[in-house]
């Protein structure tokens, strides 16, 4: 009997050593996804190349050498040197900082904008939440581009906070629309309900009782938006309307294989910018997927 | 009357249908159509009815979950239909929720000690260092292992939810609990550990619930008044034995007639009712039964009826007893 007893004891006691909030389920799914921990290891290989770059740069990224332009990669440049005489190594482990941080400084405002617009109108709904869905709506329907090339445009030159007050200023209105409707469906959920009878305030309903039940649909999205967000930098560095030389950019250096026989015969000067930046976005996409599936509410609610 | 811990004046809640370009109103769904009754302090009152005849609504109205479109909801005298912000939130501490479905009802990504422990955290109860030991007492209380406060709702079945959603709803102590439906998510087995330990709570806090549901044999063993509703309206309250021995109402006979007796050889004459529920966004005239109703006459299609008292408590809208 007593044997029993204890044995019961400790089984029990293993039980509650690993009690696991959802949140932590889906991460473990997460990391069970291969795709996903790809991603995760390129993006972070990437990463590390980007912050670590004073150290790899074998070059100044942005002093152009004269006597040494349109050389193929050697010895002394790893990857060549384009028509200016840029080191293209060196330009291009330093680029990955603009993308980056471009990427997520627009992704972290966009979503800050999305959860306090998008929250308020969906926990509060009725008239609060149809005056700021029609302003929504107007900044929806506002010609993206037009609006980021004319912000750049007013501007001498185009720096990392502009681009990324333009890109933010635009991109923001979608992931409103989407928290408002995760907070729309939260709201009538039962919990939610029973936090309000026991007698929360709005402001702890929405922060300590929908947030983390929302935040998952959020990341998810949040993620897709950075990679959505590094390419349309990549987009407008090609067009010209991005972060200027001397200052090295992903999108920029793509830009040289425009010229048609840089293209043909100096592949060097633009293919490794564009694998980098269809890596990058790739990996981040994939940990996107891997992140919805992980979280999928249907599976964290049992 | 002041014994009457809660009481509930002619309320009312209406949902707006709108349609249109405009979104103009163009109708309502009485949900609730000026419903009255009381609450006595300590006692059970059930509230059963049929799907969609508005009892849910009637416990979400009384907390102010849902707005009320009219009428009073006094509790202690103070009308709660007109309290607002702070004042309503500190009113609720009185007065709880337990929820149908113990699977929605609880924060999935809070543990049972967070859950259990929110509501004193809320309303400064105690000193931070007892709300610990007072949480870890209402878990005794209500049934749940201690060592269960680190868990999540998930691991956890759903009797032994509802219990963690009564505790909950316990640790303010509140002096009324409303119960909707608490038991009707649950195995049948589960349910009568849940409806008796609702009952010990009841007898050890001197608790009044409202129990909402719509399986009578439970409303029968834990009431001790019962009010019907049909269609948004109440159709009859009576002393529990009162109704079950000689109901009034032709609505609450039908449905009791309904009940299965556990005795294959007892004869009894069952009440079918013809037809469907009207539609609460268009009611019939005059008393909302009649068209289902065996014994209607002239007048039910005309007139509404007004609460009948028959004597000890018991009451009944009907123009058969007028």
């Amino acid at each position: 009997m007593k044997v029993s007893v204890e044995l019961g004891n400790k089984k029990h006691l293993k039980k509650e050593e690993k009690h696991v909030s959802p949140f932590q389920l889906g991460f473990q799914r997460f990391l069970q996804n291969k795709m996903a921990f790809v991603g995760l290891i390129v993006l972070s290989i990437i990463v590390l190349l980007t912050v670590a770059s004073p150290w790899l740069t074998t070059h100044n990224p942005e002093l152009t050498d004269l006597t040494s332009q349109d050389l193929p990669p050697s010895g002394e440049h790893f990857l060549g040197t384009d028509s200016m005489g840029y080191d293209i190594y060196s330009r291009l482990v330093t680029g990955g900082r603009v993308s980056l941080v471009v990427g997520f400084c627009t992704m972290f405002f966009t979503v800050v904008i999305g959860i306090t617009f998008g929250s308020i109108a969906g926990y509060f709904g009725g008239k609060v939440d149809s005056l700021m869905m029609r302003f929504t709506d107007l900044m929806l329907n506002f010609p993206f581009l037009v609006f980021v090339l004319f912000l750049i445009s007013i501007f001498e030159k185009t720096t990392v906070p502009l681009l990324i007050t333009a890109l933010a200023l635009t991109s923001w209105p979608t992931t409103t629309r989407l928290v408002r409707g995760i907070f729309l469906s939260l709201r009538e959920m039962e919990y939610v309900q029973s936090a309000k009878a026991v007698g929360n305030k709005n402001f702890r309903i929405i922060f300590r009782h929908m947030m983390p039940n929302a935040i998952a649909p959020i990341i998810v999205n949040a993620t897709l938006l950075m990679a959505q967000m590094i390419s349309i930098e990549a987009a407008l560095s090609f067009l010209g309307f991005g972060i200027p030389d001397p200052t090295p950019a992903w999108g920029g250096m793509l830009n040289d294989g425009m010229d048609y026989t840089v293209m043909t015969e100096k592949p060097w000067q633009w293919i490794p910018a564009g694998v980098l930046i269809v890596f990058t976005v790739l990996s981040i996409n994939f940990i996107g997927d891997g992140l919805r599936d992980a979280f999928d509410t249907k599976s964290t609610r049992r | 009357m002041s014994n009457h811990l809660l009481e509930v004046k002619k309320l009312s809640k209406y949902f707006p249908i709108k349609g249109g370009l405009f979104k103009r109103k163009v109708g309502d769904v009485k949900a609730v159509d000026q419903v009255s009754f009381y609450v006595k302090k300590g006692e059970t009152f059930g509230l059963v009815g049929e799907s969609g005849c508005g009892k849910s609504t009637t416990g979400r109205t009384l907390l102010r979950l849902m707005e009320p479109t009219d009428g009073q909801i006094l509790f202690n005298g103070v009308d709660l239909a007109t309290l607002k912000g702070e004042t309503l939130r500190k009113a609720r501490r009185d007065l709880q929720m337990v929820f149908q479905d113990p699977y929605a009802s609880l924060n999935p990504q809070m543990t049972v000690e967070q859950l259990i422990e929110e509501p004193l955290n809320i309303h400064n109860i105690g000193e931070k260092v007892d709300r610990k030991d007072r949480v870890l007492q209402i878990m005794d209380t209500v049934g749940l292992n201690k060592n269960f406060g680190g868990r999540y709702p998930h691991e956890f079945s759903g009797g032994q939810r509802q219990r963690i959603g009564i505790a909950r709803a316990l640790a303010l102590q509140p002096k009324l609990i409303v119960a909707d439906e608490p038991v009707s998510a649950l195995d049948v087995s589960i349910q009568s550990q849940v409806v008796n330990l609702m009952e010990d709570l009841q007898q050890e806090f001197g608790l009044a619930y409202v129990f909402i549901a719509h399986d009578l044999s439970v409303v029968r063993h834990i009431s001790d008044r019962v009010g019907v509703m049909y269609l948004g309206r109440m159709a009859e309250i009576a002393p529990k034995g009162e109704l079950y021995t000689k109901p009034a109402h032709p609505y609450t006979q039908a449905l009791l007639s309904a009940v299965p007796v556990p005795n294959p050889r007892l004869k009894r004459e069952r009440i079918i009712l013809k037809g469907d529920v009207p539609s609460p966004a268009n009611p019939p005239q005059g008393c909302a039964f009649h068209p289902r109703c065996p014994k209607a006459f002239d007048r039910c299609k005309v007139e509404r009826p007004e609460m009948i008292h028959l004597g000890s408590e018991h009451y009944v809208a009907c123009h058969l007893y007028d």
